[in-house]
């Protein structure tokens, strides 16, 4: 007779701040995850980069070589390399190891609001203010990207990847999906200028920020709304959102300094995070783990779960 | 001595073999060993045992494997040159063990008598006489009994005879000639009448006569005796027994193969005559006896006669001409033969047959003859057509072929500059896609700008004409003077100058035409023959003028050069053609949108669907297969489309004074041309230029003193925490909106006081009129695209109403990137800044005065925001700055940004709609 299987354990939020890391680059403009969570990349607007072990609070590189502050960053599957955009309208691809930049692709006529790899980190989407999205090859030396996707009105404000997609949110209000696979581009309309676009785990879905302080998910597939998330305050500036490790909330940075996080089912708010004073500029949910890395003003704080217990010093 | 005793007696006694060995005491007596248990073993102590279940036979090798208990080791072959190794034939021997050979194997090798010596022991003619007698015998065999009993001693008249010469196998008597050769009867000629018993037939005896000299004299032949043997018994006439040669090698089969085979008769005679000459002992044998194991072929008793063996099939074996049938000569047949075999020599399949005739044999060419001075290597020849462009490449080809160039070069090689050595290389141009920057500027601007140089040129002529036409007549323009002078200056440039792509005077062909001719004569350098090609109609005066015209056309293409067009772009779109490539599929409107996303229907209502084509690199590089294997489009695939552009609707204005200042207005409207789906404010028309220009300075003066005067109080208390569908605005795009206001709103009295319903300021602001207009239900997106072709987004028909900015043609040529980057000029959603302290409280402070102003004018322009938040737009508040120290003219509306663009970004007045502060 087969045991069931053990329940599993109700989905945690971060609710505990467990590091602090003084990035002392200035503005901390997007801070991110590698690919398995156990680093993290902070972007300053003092033109630098910097690797961090989050969970222990040490960094361990600084990345210079941006002519402006940097916006967002992305590292590859194998962590071996890093791309940046930034505010001089550069993507930088960057060896992990040695802190150089390998290359830097230059074509965007504005910032740089988003990069990501691909999911081989062959290929870096860059998504500009300059309304375009533009495909970068990294195995090719060639200068000009692979494919520009200038297809938006207005400035691209977030870029994700899954497989064979890409997904843009555009300040023209406008979520676009280009499906390497089918062919096809869909445009959804939100109306509001989109801050920051994210599919959710299990690629069904989209969440879409917006500047009407609204969260969104939408189907995929038909662009029907799933789910509406209100109650934070996003009108001004490019606040990142996330979907929990497990796809049961979502959550967003708000101009309150608070980050919020709603059930996705219910849209019940269900969190609200006390992170600092100034606006939570940007967010990063952990792959795995109910762990958030949340960037204000100058400093990146990391949460995790009550449950959970730092081991070493509990500090 | 004879004295017999008792112990004598008993000593008398005869003892027989020897005495066994004396007891030791205590010792057991041996017990005999039983039957069973003795054992025969051979030299090597391997036990002798019986093989075979019937027959019997012994044990070979090491327990009935090859060698010894260490195997078999094959002999090593080795030879060198010294050495050779000589070939060695294997008999029997070389397999066989050595008990084989000694005494008692099978083959001894002990010294024996052989069948030439022990002819005492055999008698070849007493031999077949016993075999006859055998056959005949009663009981076929039994002659051999014969042998083993017979003595074997030689009488006394054989060992005579032997003295005498006499060899077994010879006849008795003198030495005979050998008779003519008797014909031998032709094995093939059917022979009637009883066969006779094999061992008498006379061609068993016959064979070895073939070549007889004349002078050698033979043995006469033996004589067979006849055999009278009374028939005792009561098999019929010609009854025989079974004859064992007969049994065992098979006489069926030979007798098969004699279908086939046409020497195996001879063959398995001689085969037969073989075995028995061998003298193999063949015991008793006969199909009742079975085969022992002394004998070799085993096959044969278990051979089943079948089918196969038969011919089903009358054919005709020797296909000949028919003329021998089947006695055709043997040659005949011999020569047939290997020609079938080479055909197939493989079994042929049960219901196929072997092809009667041969597929016609495969045609073979002979390789081409090659010409004696051929050399295999192979080198190109490209054919070049003769062409203007191909000229230099085909030059350099005769060169590389060998062939003297024509014309030896003038130039050295260090005076040609980088375009000529280029154009002698034959290599093509710097990637610019045309030659010259005239390509940019329309014909009509092009005229005007020669019209213009001309009507300088003509000035200073006149100077200098007028100088020296003082002591001679008057002449316009002499044109050989003009010719001759050109001539020198142009010199070599010339030669390559109006080339098929430049046509400056295209709108009028018949001057394009003698252009053109025009430019031919002078490249071959005739210098007469010019005028010739000038209309004939014109006055002298015209001629000289158009003459000077295609000189100056002429230079001024020459001058353009590689480098210098390599850094234009063309437009996008071609000026003149109505078409446009524009995306076949458009977001379709947004107001059925909005009103869907009002009221949350997300879904079919708000997603738009294109067919849209990856790049093929990009597929590959995201592991997908291109979904559009076929088609060469990358994006969303385009269309033909009506081009709207604003410079549709526009009229060229009229040349300004200097010539720079036109070509800047040329290049800056191809400039703008090259995006007019995304245009910038800058682009600006020159008919609202030119309605502007004039007012422009008022509207500056105005506004500086309006700006100062309407800068609105700031209330301190006001809550930040308004709703959410209020605070919608962002703080950036109040700034940008807030500009674009004051940049194109001068305060309406001011507007007033000019021209108070002035038709012309109607017209040109009727669009941003209706913008402002507070439309309570429908969003302002609907009142824009209602006039605009969605081509234009929102942000181009702001580039149309906003003139302040455009008339200065500096500042829209300055990159683009420059304006963007700066930092107060976000787009889009802001970045935070760094620290709350201090500035970011500042910020607060400023954003909630923004709000304070908007508070007040929530309710009329609340339907406004939506819209005005999406709008991006660039200013130009830091070049604005420069160009305040410039000439009025130029500036006259910078003034007015760069007055107000740093110091007085919060204030929201301005960017009110004129009809509300006509109301305050």
């Amino acid at each position: 007779m087969a045991f069931p299987r053990p329940r599993p354990a109700r989905p945690e939020l971060p609710r505990q701040r467990v590091q602090t890391l003084q990035c002392g680059q200035g503005a901390v403009r997007a801070a991110r995850f590698n690919a398995d969570g156990n680093y993290c990349l902070t972007c300053g607007s003092d033109k630098t980069l910097k690797l961090w072990n989050p969970h222990k609070g040490t960094a361990l590189r600084t990345y210079q070589g941006h002519g402006y502050e940097v916006l967002d960053a992305a590292g590859s599957f194998d962590n071996s390399q890093i791309c940046s955009g930034g505010a001089d309208k550069a993507v930088a691809l960057w060896d992990v190891t040695t802190g150089q930049v390998v290359r830097k692709y230059r074509g965007h006529a504005g910032k740089v609001n988003c990069v990501q790899f691909n999911e081989e980190a062959t290929v870096i989407v860059s998504g500009s203010i300059d309304s375009t999205v533009r495909c970068w090859d990294c195995r090719s030396r060639r200068p000009d990207p692979i494919q520009v996707l200038d297809e938006a009105k207005d400035g691209i404000s977030s870029v994700k990847l899954s497989a064979h997609e890409i997904l843009t949110g555009s300040v023209d209000g406008r979520i676009r999906r280009y499906d390497l696979r089918m062919g096809h581009l869909c445009s959804d309309y939100i109306g509001s200028p989109i801050t920051s676009v994210c599919f959710s785990k299990d690629g069904q879905c989209v969440l879409a920020a917006s500047l009407d302080s609204t969260l969104r998910l939408l189907d995929k597939d038909t662009g029907e709304l799933l789910g509406e998330y209100t109650g934070h305050r996003s009108t001004t500036y490019r606040l990142d959102c996330v979907l929990s490790e497990q796809d049961t909330h979502v959550g967003c940075a708000s101009e309150d300094g608070h980050v919020y996080f709603w059930d996705l089912v219910e849209g019940s708010l269900a969190l609200s995070l006390p992170v600092g004073q100034g606006v939570v500029q940007s967010l990063a949910f952990h792959p795995r783990l109910p762990c958030l890395l949340a960037a204000t003003q100058g400093q990146v704080t990391l949460w995790r779960e009550d449950t959970f217990q730092p081991e070493g010093d509990p500090n | 001595m004879a004295a017999p005793e008792s112990s004598d007696s008993e000593e008398d006694l005869v003892s027989y073999g020897s005495a066994l060995q004396p007891l030791q005491e205590g010792e057991r007596i041996k017990k005999p060993v039983p039957l069973q248990e003795q054992t025969v073993k051979d030299a090597k102590g391997r036990y002798q045992r019986f093989h075979g279940a019937f027959t019997g036979g012994f044990s070979a090798g090491y327990f009935n494997t090859v060698g010894t208990k260490e195997g078999w080791t094959p002999s090593a072959f080795v030879s060198s040159r010294l050495k050779r190794a000589d070939k060695t034939i294997l008999g029997p021997e070389d397999f066989m063990d050595e008990e084989d050979l000694s005494e008692f194997g099978i083959a001894p090798k002990d010294i024996t008598t052989t069948d030439d010596f022990a002819s005492k022991a055999k008698d070849r003619i007493k031999e077949k006489a016993r075999q006859i007698a055998g056959v005949v015998a009663a009981i076929p065999g039994t002659t051999t009994f014969d042998d083993l009993i017979g003595p074997s001693k030689i009488t006394v008249g054989v060992e005579l005879l032997r003295k005498m010469g006499w060899k077994e196998g010879q006849g008795i008597g003198p030495r005979v000639k050998r008779k003519p050769y008797r014909q031998k009867p032709d094995p093939t000629v059917k022979i009637y009448g009883c066969a006779l018993p094999p061992g008498l037939s006379e061609s068993s005896e016959d064979e070895e006569d073939e070549y007889q000299p004349e002078n050698v004299t033979f043995a006469p032949k033996d004589v067979m005796p006849v055999d009278l043997t009374p028939k005792e018994n009561v098999h019929g006439l010609g009854y025989k027994g079974l004859d064992p040669s007969q049994a065992l090698f098979g006489v069926s089969g030979r007798e098969h193969l004699n279908l086939f085979t046409g020497g195996s008769e001879e063959t398995s005679s001689l085969l037969g005559d073989l075995r028995h000459s061998k003298g193999r002992k063949l015991g008793i044998m006969g199909q009742a006896f079975g085969v022992g194991a002394l004998e070799e072929e085993d096959d044969d008793i278990y051979a089943m006669d079948t089918l196969s063996k038969y011919d089903t099939v009358l054919k005709d074996e020797e296909p000949g001409d028919g003329l021998y049938g089947w006695t055709a000569p043997k040659q005949y047949k011999s020569k047939k033969r290997p020609e079938r075999e080479f055909k197939y020599m493989g079994k042929i399949l049960d219901g196929f047959s072997l092809a009667s005739k041969s597929s016609a044999p495969v045609k073979i060419y002979p390789p081409p003859n090659l010409p004696r001075n051929y050399r295999p290597f192979h080198y190109f020849r490209p054919v070049i057509a003769a062409g203007s462009e191909n000229y230099h490449l085909q030059k350099a080809l005769e060169e590389s072929s060998g062939k003297l160039r024509s014309e030896p070069t003038q130039q050295s090689r260090h005076a040609l500059n980088a375009a000529q050595r280029r154009e002698q290389l034959g290599e093509t141009g710097l990637k610019g896609p045309t030659p010259s920057v005239l390509e940019y500027l329309s014909e009509k601007d092009r005229e005007r700008l020669k019209e213009m140089k001309q009507a300088s040129e003509q000035q200073v002529k006149a100077k200098i004409v007028s100088q020296q036409s003082r002591n001679s007549r008057f002449q316009p323009a002499s044109p050989d003077d003009a010719s001759h002078k050109w001539q020198m200056l142009l010199g070599v440039q010339l030669s390559n100058a109006g080339s098929s792509d430049f046509k400056p005077f295209a709108k009028n062909p018949e001057k394009q035409k003698r252009y053109e001719n025009f430019v031919k004569s002078l490249k071959q350098g005739e210098k007469d023959t010019l005028e010739r090609f000038l209309d004939p109609n014109m006055t002298e005066w015209e001629r000289g003028r158009e003459q000077e015209e295609f000189f100056r056309a002429a230079v001024f293409y020459r001058s353009s050069n590689p480098t210098l067009s390599s850094r234009f772009t063309r437009a996008k779109y071609e000026d003149d053609v109505d078409k446009v490539e524009v995306p076949r599929d458009q977001e379709n409107d947004i107001d059925d949108k909005e009103t869907a996303v009002k009221m949350k229907m997300f879904g079919k209502l708000t997603r738009d669907k294109f067919e849209w084509h990856p790049d093929k690199l990009l597929c590959k590089r995201f592991n997908v297969r291109d979904p559009y294997p076929d088609s060469s489009v990358v994006g969303l695939p385009k269309v033909k489309r009506d081009k709207y552009s604003v410079f549709n609707f526009l009229t060229v204005p009229e040349p300004t004074t200097s010539v720079t200042q036109a070509t800047n207005k040329k290049i800056e409207e191809s400039n703008s041309l090259n995006k007019p789906k995304k245009p910038s404010r800058w682009d600006v028309s020159d008919k609202e230029k030119d309605k502007k220009d004039s007012i422009s300075e008022f509207i500056s003066l105005a506004r500086s003193k309006a700006d100062v005067q309407q800068q609105p109080p700031v209330p301190a208390t006001e809550e930040c925490g308004t709703g959410p569908s209020e605070t919608l605005t962002t703080l950036i795009l109040n700034e940008d909106k807030d500009l674009e206001g004051e940049s194109r709103r001068p305060p309406m009295d001011l507007f007033k006081a000019i021209f108070v319903r002035s038709s012309d300021e109607k017209s040109s602001s009727s669009e941003e009129e209706s913008d402002e207009e507070p439309q309570p239900t429908t969003s302002v997106r609907e009142s824009e695209t209602t006039k605009q072709v969605d081509v234009l987004d929102s942000s181009s028909s702001n580039v149309q109403e906003s003139v302040t900015a455009t008339t200065d043609s500096g500042i829209s040529s300055l990159p683009t990137s420059k304006q963007k980057l700066d930092a107060a000029e976000e787009f889009g959603p802001k970045l935070p800044p760094a620290f709350s302290s201090g500035r970011f409280c500042k910020l607060l402070n400023r954003k909630e005065k923004h709000k304070k102003t908007r508070e007040s004018h929530k309710t009329k322009k609340e339907h406004k925001r939506k819209k005005e938040k999406k709008k991006k737009h660039k200013k130009q508040k830091n070049k604005g700055k420069h160009k305040n120290k410039k000439s009025e003219k130029d500036s006259s509306s910078n003034t007015t940004v760069s007055s107000d663009s740093d110091s007085l970004r919060d204030k929201d007045a301005t960017g009110l709609p004129p009809k509300e502060l006509l109301r305050r």
